[in-house]
């Protein structure tokens, strides 16, 4: 854990996944033979249209759910395979749509909930180090609260630092920013660049903001509509650390106009198969 | 084929399983004599006398009387409670001179009332409706009240700035809008005004299921206490299922599925 | 404090007792002045209080003698056995059938065989079974909190998100810790607001259970009343439940709320 040279680990392969809901009555194809790489220690923001299957290649990598063909490998390890479906590991960690912080739980109790449980560590030790990662980030003094005493702003940072504790090699966040306003929206990708820099590990963020996945992400993948395959990958070549005056720069909105194009193409088949669908 | 799969599942097999299992548990505790349980009747003794009761004329008239005294029981409490509640859910003022009264009155056990309700009423029958009534009533009115008190202020906004009157937005929002909690106080009142009819009856009633079954005691008759049981178990259930349909039709927005 | 002086700085207090008088007046009017020919047999209110409050009750009962206790703690200690016991046997059947489906798939119509039978149609198969009318009666008040119980926690474990499972499972709970960190607390609201009914409908199945097969206790004393032409009596009693009925289901509120601190928080904020 404390070694110097520590080596990012959390290389993701997708090969040829798909998934069948429901094979033998409705049979809704939400992914079809989807591949992608994701190399150890990368933001990988994913884009497509709403309802197009993302979270459900979200579901597969953090074993929340079967596929139905194709293999999932985590640094060369199988996770998840037609033949084996392996449960969910702390080294993968999810920061939910909704959010999942215990409501019944304290702040604190909420970070300190997985190494404890997990008995890597005992109690005092976890609060110190959740007192610490609290502090680090400027959110000291809210530890014995509840999460709904806290503004929505906050819940996420919290969820997500207790993502992070755990030491996890890879943190997938679903839409975590859905519903926040555009300051508080700010504040959250200056906190994600914060705590990625620091310790980079490989993320998978799933977003609807074009603009978020551009600023956060090494690389944007564009997914298609329903059955979801990948459409295109747009690498960001942008220095590290993101700073929001990029948003302006030529780079940045040639990098928008390419994976605009892309999504656009996409969503517009969406609607119009959700047009067939409803006539 | 393929829908026959689907009804006959793990989940309807388990259920079966279940439902068969305790029958069989049921036969076995009487036929190894666990203590005190050896005085049920076997399965079958029931099963015997409920076929025969359903033959006969004087069980389905006991039906006819127990379900009679719900209905009007019943539907008093509704006729009355229902405005009761939207009046105190409306009026702040007439609220704060009738609740704490109310309050008072409500946390009494409805079969506690059973002496002053004979004494009160001219006929046993009478005060067997007014006791189906207050099972009912209490449960109603605040049900009602919580109903109005949850309806959001911006639908009233929302209808005075389309120009609704006083009255329409009694009709179109506070009627429907408290509706989802009347069906609920009307859901729970059921349950509770058949446990509420069954006591009336062993104590003060002439005719009905829950006579019936009384009578069974008396007469020592432990299977047909049990048909008894089984009967006023049925027409219970039957009861809340109709006022959960009532709900459906009455609410087709809060149609699940 | 803040509250208290609220209630009585303002005219919400001021309305109740004019309520509560007006229904006293129109109460001692109807029985004791009028002279109404249904109402004549019922006691007028200032009668009950003079029974309630004397020193030498006619019926034998009343605050100041050792009978009206005994009564109460008859009725109390049954009640309290009764709904120790479901609460036990609900909560935890209940949890158990809403976390393990199989276990669900099992039971669950069992359960929906013998619930619809209101606890009071137990009444007299319970007498005939059982040993002595006294557990007759502590069973027939289980069952009516037993089903309540047992059905609210199941609502509970059903109502609580997915995605609490889910985290839980992530950040590398064991089954024991879901059950534990989940389940549990995650169903407590629905289960305090099932203990709440259980409690009524408790209360309401002991009146009936004493007045049907008990000795001793409120609901045979009310019986007894009733027989014995001690209308006083009868009132008195009712009276009594309500104040225990409203003092138990005001005792499980304060419970609910101690142990349920981030709801009294989110709803204080």
């Amino acid at each position: 854990m404390t070694t110097a040279a520590q080596q990012i680990q959390g290389a993701i392969s997708i090969r040829n996944v798909t998934k069948i809901y429901d094979p033998e009555g409705v049979h809704v194809v939400a992914m079809q033979d989807c591949s992608f790489e994701i190399a150890a220690g990368e933001f990988v923001a994913i884009v497509g249209p709403s309802g197009c299957g993302k979270t459900t290649l979200l579901n597969a990598i953090a074993g929340f759910d079967t596929i139905t063909s194709g293999e999932i490998h985590l640094d060369g390890e199988l996770i998840s395979s037609t033949r084996k479906q392996i449960k969910p590991d702390v080294d993968r960690m999810v920061v939910f749509q909704n959010g999942a912080l215990f409501p019944w739980k304290t702040v604190m109790e909420n970070i300190i909930y997985g190494p404890v449980v997990q008995g890597r560590v005992k109690k005092s030790a976890a609060a110190g180090a959740a007192r610490e990662m609290l502090s680090q980030v400027g959110l000291n003094g809210i530890e014995d609260k509840y999460p709904e005493e806290l503004s929505s702003g906050v819940q996420r940072r919290v969820e997500i630092l207790r993502a992070l504790i755990n030491q996890p090699k890879v943190v997938m966040l679903d839409e975590p920013f859905r519903g926040l306003d555009a300051v508080a929206k700010t504040v959250m990708h200056e906190f994600l660049m914060e705590v990625f820099c620091a310790a980079p590990r490989t993320m998978f963020f799933i977003t609807h903001d074009l603009d978020e996945a551009i600023f956060l992400g090494n690389k944007v993948v564009i997914m298609t509509t329903r059955p979801a395959r990948l459409k295109k990958i747009v690498h960001v070549n942008l220095p590290w650390p993101r700073e929001h005056h990029m948003l302006g720069s030529e780079a940045y909105l040639e990098l928008k106009r390419e994976v605009l194009e892309a999504v656009h193409e996409e969503a517009k088949k969406a609607f119009e198969a959700g047009e067939r669908e409803m006539a | 084929m393929k829908k026959i799969s689907k009804v006959v599942n793990v989940k309807t097999l388990r259920g079966v399983v279940s439902v068969v299992f305790f029958v069989a548990l049921w036969q076995l505790v009487v036929l190894v004599k666990v203590p005190y349980l050896q005085n049920l009747p076997y399965p079958k003794e029931v099963a015997v006398d409920g076929i025969q009761a359903a033959g006969s004329k004087a069980y389905w008239f006991d039906w006819g009387i127990s379900l009679m005294r719900i209905f009007i029981g019943f539907i008093a409490a509704q006729l009355i409670g229902i405005p009761l509640g939207l009046a105190m859910g409306i009026s702040r003022i007439f609220k704060s001179y009738t609740f704490p009264v109310f309050e008072i009155l409500r946390p009494i056990p409805p079969i506690a009332w059973i002496p002053i309700a004979i004494l009160f009423w001219p006929t046993r029958e009478l005060s067997i409706y007014f006791l189906v009534f207050i099972g009912a009533f209490f449960i109603i009115v605040i049900n009602v009240l919580q109903g109005v008190s949850n309806i959001s202020v911006s639908l009233k906004w929302a209808a005075t700035s389309l120009g609704a009157r006083p009255k329409d937005i009694f009709w179109k929002i506070m009627v429907p809008g408290s509706l989802p909690s009347i069906v609920t106080g009307m859901t729970v009142g059921m349950g509770v005004t058949w446990n509420v009819l069954i006591a009336a009856e062993m104590i003060a009633g002439q005719g009905g299921l829950g006579r019936m079954t009384w009578e069974a005691y008396t007469n020592h008759n432990i299977p047909f206490i049990v048909v008894g049981m089984v009967s006023i178990g049925v027409a219970g259930y039957l009861c809340s299922t109709f006022i959960r349909w009532l709900g459906e039709k009455a609410m087709p927005w809060k149609r699940k599925f | 404090m803040q509250r208290l002086k609220e209630i009585f700085t303002d005219r919400q207090m001021y309305r109740a007792v004019l309520g509560m008088l007006a229904f006293v007046t129109v109460w001692y009017l109807l029985t004791a002045v009028f002279n109404l020919p249904r109402f004549r047999q019922i006691p007028n209110p200032l009668a009950v209080l003079k029974e309630w409050v004397s020193f030498e009750p006619v019926s034998g009962r009343s605050l100041f003698t050792g009978e009206y206790y005994l009564d109460i703690a008859y009725s109390v200690g049954r009640t309290l056995i009764a709904f120790s016991l479901a609460t036990v046997l609900g909560v935890s059947l209940g949890l158990i059938m809403g976390w393990n489906r199989m276990f669900f798939d099992f039971t669950f119509p069992i359960v929906e065989i013998l619930r619809p039978m209101p606890p009071l149609s137990w009444i007299p198969l319970a007498v005939l079974i059982l040993p002595g009318v006294e557990i007759a009666v502590i069973y027939v008040t289980f069952i009516a909190a037993f089903f309540a119980t047992i059905l609210n926690t199941l609502l509970g474990v059903f109502s609580i998100d997915r995605n609490y499972f889910l985290a839980a499972k992530c950040l590398g709970s064991k089954p024991k810790d879901i059950f534990l960190n989940v389940v549990v607390p995650g169903s407590l609201p629905f289960i305090f607001t099932g203990l709440q009914i259980a409690m009524g409908v408790s209360w309401m199945s002991l009146v009936a259970g004493e007045i049907i097969s008990g000795q001793r206790g409120l609901g045979y004393a009310i019986y007894e009343g009733y027989s014995l032409f001690q209308y006083d009596q009868v009132i008195i009693y009712m009276f009594t439940l309500g104040i225990l009925g409203y003092i138990s289901s005001a005792g499980i509120r304060a419970v609910g709320r101690r142990l349920m601190s981030w709801e009294a928080r989110r709803r204080g904020a």
